[in-house]
């Protein structure tokens, strides 16, 4: 799907959500509506506390909305039950971690192939995709390496690599750079436009950094819970 | 339902090898002591069982637990072996032995205590009676005479019972001239020596007991009724093997009870320490478990794997432990039998139910130290534990 397609990917209307601390309501994110086209790549940024992690929590289904829809690839995820949102997960969303989050047992090889573990595949099918998934972001020569023998941005190419090797619907990317040196963060973001533009990926990514933002096709600001620039298209 | 891969788990654990080796070393020692004492109390039970023959047959006074509480008389004796259904001797005599029980008083090896020692007399048949008994030294006592031999673990375990050494007791001196070895039986643990000598030296005039052999491994019931038939016999009759597990009852219950009892004690501390270690691994880990659950894997997913790490835990600890235990089994211990009030010399056995039952309790401790960490890793929110990478 273009961005010129009338269905967005991702359909996001009258997003509330609110915290409970100490008995009291805090508002996060107050009556949003947001669309994002497949193949887009769109940045979320905004100062501390605007919300930007808790949108993206929200669209990647690790977190409920208070109220609204967000409907992602025609499914209400808003709706869905903690195990169908789970298997949602699994099918639909790849993640990238601002620390990688690769589990430090597990090689790399492991850690790319986890995913696949809970979509029934065989193990030879398995091996042969998370093979892939590491040649396509360059790290074929260190499958068997574990986490503590990697650098920085190698990590977080191996957690590419995971995110991408179900084949998802979209990416999540809270703070991909956040951890790495300039050079290497820039390695990072091309690495993600290339998904978007060779593998036709959809990318929301939370950044505080304008430079990284910069890669993205699409900038959107949050302030106190609302979004600057909301509907894409 | 997606289950991680057992890899994770173990790893995980080689990874905290430390506190892993530590958790494992206290569930082993829990593990330890729980199959120790099984073995023990099977170690009683098999020694005595191994006691009995399958063909032989026990007559005691009627209600008398023991032989040392039991008297058979002389007259009651010959009635006996008129009973039809005992198995005759090469020579067509019946193959039943008279025997009086007595309990004496020996100072034990190393300690110098005295302890309890079984003194049975036996009459002719008495040793093709036994056939698991056999001379390992010296030769067998003479009729009419003051001699003895000796079980292999009064030899081993007391004081002055050696070949060619003499025992005083009932009145005179006792020469030791043969060494039995009973086969880790209870007669390793016991005196014999000539029925009627041992009468006479004893002051008594009654057996303690009458052991037979029967013609037909069969025919237990109809002899037992003939006993129960003639009014002149207040006595019963018990096959040979029942008797002597009956006799081992009571000790190895009690010492399964108390060594239980002991193990679930300790295991409290062994069920804390695997609950502390998971808890901290809970702890320690909750962005891995944020980020399994943000990949899809379910709640029950992270509760299995943590449940999974705490029952290997407990099988590691389970396994040192049982090993340990095995290596119980090249070693005898004595322990007074307090059914029978003498010293009875066993080893301890390891059977394939004791080691099923010490892995079952190790897994036991196991879940009850790991259900709750890892309910609490399962109940974490995702977003909370991503936040805490």
């Amino acid at each position: 799907m273009s961005r010129a397609d009338p269905a967005p990917l991702i359909r996001i209307r009258r997003l509330v959500k609110n915290y409970r601390r100490g008995g009291q309501e805090i508002p996060v994110l107050l009556d949003l509506d947001m669309d994002v086209a497949a193949g887009e790549f769109v940045a979320l940024m905004g100062p501390s506390g605007s919300g930007k992690s808790t949108l993206l929590n929200l669209i990647a289904g690790i977190d409920k909305p208070s109220s609204g829809s967000i409907e992602i690839g025609g499914v209400d995820i808003a709706d869905l039950s903690e195990a169908e949102l789970a298997d949602w997960r699994a099918a639909n969303v790849g993640f990238v971690f601002q620390f990688y989050n690769l589990l430090p047992v597990l090689s790399a090889q492991d850690n790319v192939e986890l995913p696949l573990l809970l979509t029934g595949l065989p193990s030879r099918q398995r091996a042969e995709r998370a093979r892939l998934a590491l040649t396509l972001v360059g790290l074929a020569d260190r499958a068997a390496h574990y986490p503590n023998e990697l650098s920085g941005g190698q990590q977080q190419r191996v957690a590419i690599a995971r995110a991408l090797v179900s084949d998802p619907l979209l990416i999540v990317a809270d703070e991909p750079t956040g951890d790495l040196d300039r050079l290497t963060g820039e390695e990072i973001l091309g690495l993600l436009e290339r998904l978007v533009l060779d593998l036709g990926k959809t990318i929301v990514m939370v950044t505080h950094d304008p430079k990284a933002a910069a890669h993205a096709g699409r900038l959107v600001h949050l302030e106190k819970g609302v979004l600057v620039d909301a509907l894409g298209g | 339902m997606k289950r991680l891969p057992l890899a994770y788990i173990v790893r995980n654990l080689w990874l905290r090898r430390v506190t892993t080796g530590l958790t494992a070393l206290g569930m082993a020692l829990v593990v330890y002591v729980f199959a120790t004492v099984l073995m023990m109390s099977e170690g009683i039970r098999a020694t005595l069982v191994a006691t009995g023959q399958a063909d032989n047959v026990i007559i005691l006074r009627k209600g008398a637990g023991a032989e040392i509480n039991s008297a058979v008389g002389r007259e009651q004796v010959g009635i006996i072996e008129t009973l039809p259904g005992i198995a005759s001797d090469a020579l067509g005599r019946p193959l039943v032995s008279r025997e009086p029980v007595v309990l004496i008083n020996l100072p034990k090896r190393g300690s110098g205590k005295p302890s309890n020692v079984t003194v049975r007399g036996t009459s002719e048949a008495g040793g093709e009676l036994r056939p698991q008994v056999r001379l390992s030294e010296g030769r067998m006592f003479r009729r009419g005479t003051s001699e003895i031999v000796a079980g292999s673990a009064v030899v081993a375990g007391f004081q002055g019972v050696g070949l060619g050494q003499t025992l005083r007791f009932a009145g005179r001196d006792w020469l030791v001239v043969g060494v039995l070895d009973a086969g880790r039986s209870g007669f390793d643990s016991e005196l014999w020596g000539d029925s009627e000598q041992m009468l006479q030296a004893f002051r008594r005039t009654s057996f303690s007991t009458v052991v037979l052999r029967l013609a037909d491994e069969n025919g237990f019931e109809s002899l037992r009724q003939a006993l129960e038939d003639d009014p002149r016999l207040a006595l019963e009759a018990k096959p040979e093997r029942v008797f002597y597990a009956e006799q081992s009852e009571a000790l190895a219950t009690f010492i399964r009870l108390l060594g239980s009892a002991l193990a679930v004690v300790f295991s409290i501390g062994a069920v804390v320490g695997a609950m502390i270690t998971m808890f901290a691994a809970v702890a320690a880990r909750s962005g891995e478990i944020g980020t399994l659950r943000a990949l899809g894997f379910r709640r029950s997913a992270v509760l299995l794997a943590f449940l999974g790490e705490s029952l290997l835990l407990a099988a590691l600890g389970g396994a040192l432990g049982l090993l340990a235990a095995s290596a119980m089994q090249a070693f005898d211990i004595s322990t007074t039998n307090f059914q029978t009030f003498a010293e009875l010399a066993f080893r301890f056995v390891l059977t394939p139910t004791i080691a099923v039952q010490a892995m079952a309790f190790a897994l036991a401790m196991g879940v009850v130290g790991g259900v709750i960490p890892a309910w609490r890793a399962a109940r974490l929110e995702i977003a909370e534990c991503l936040r805490a990478v």
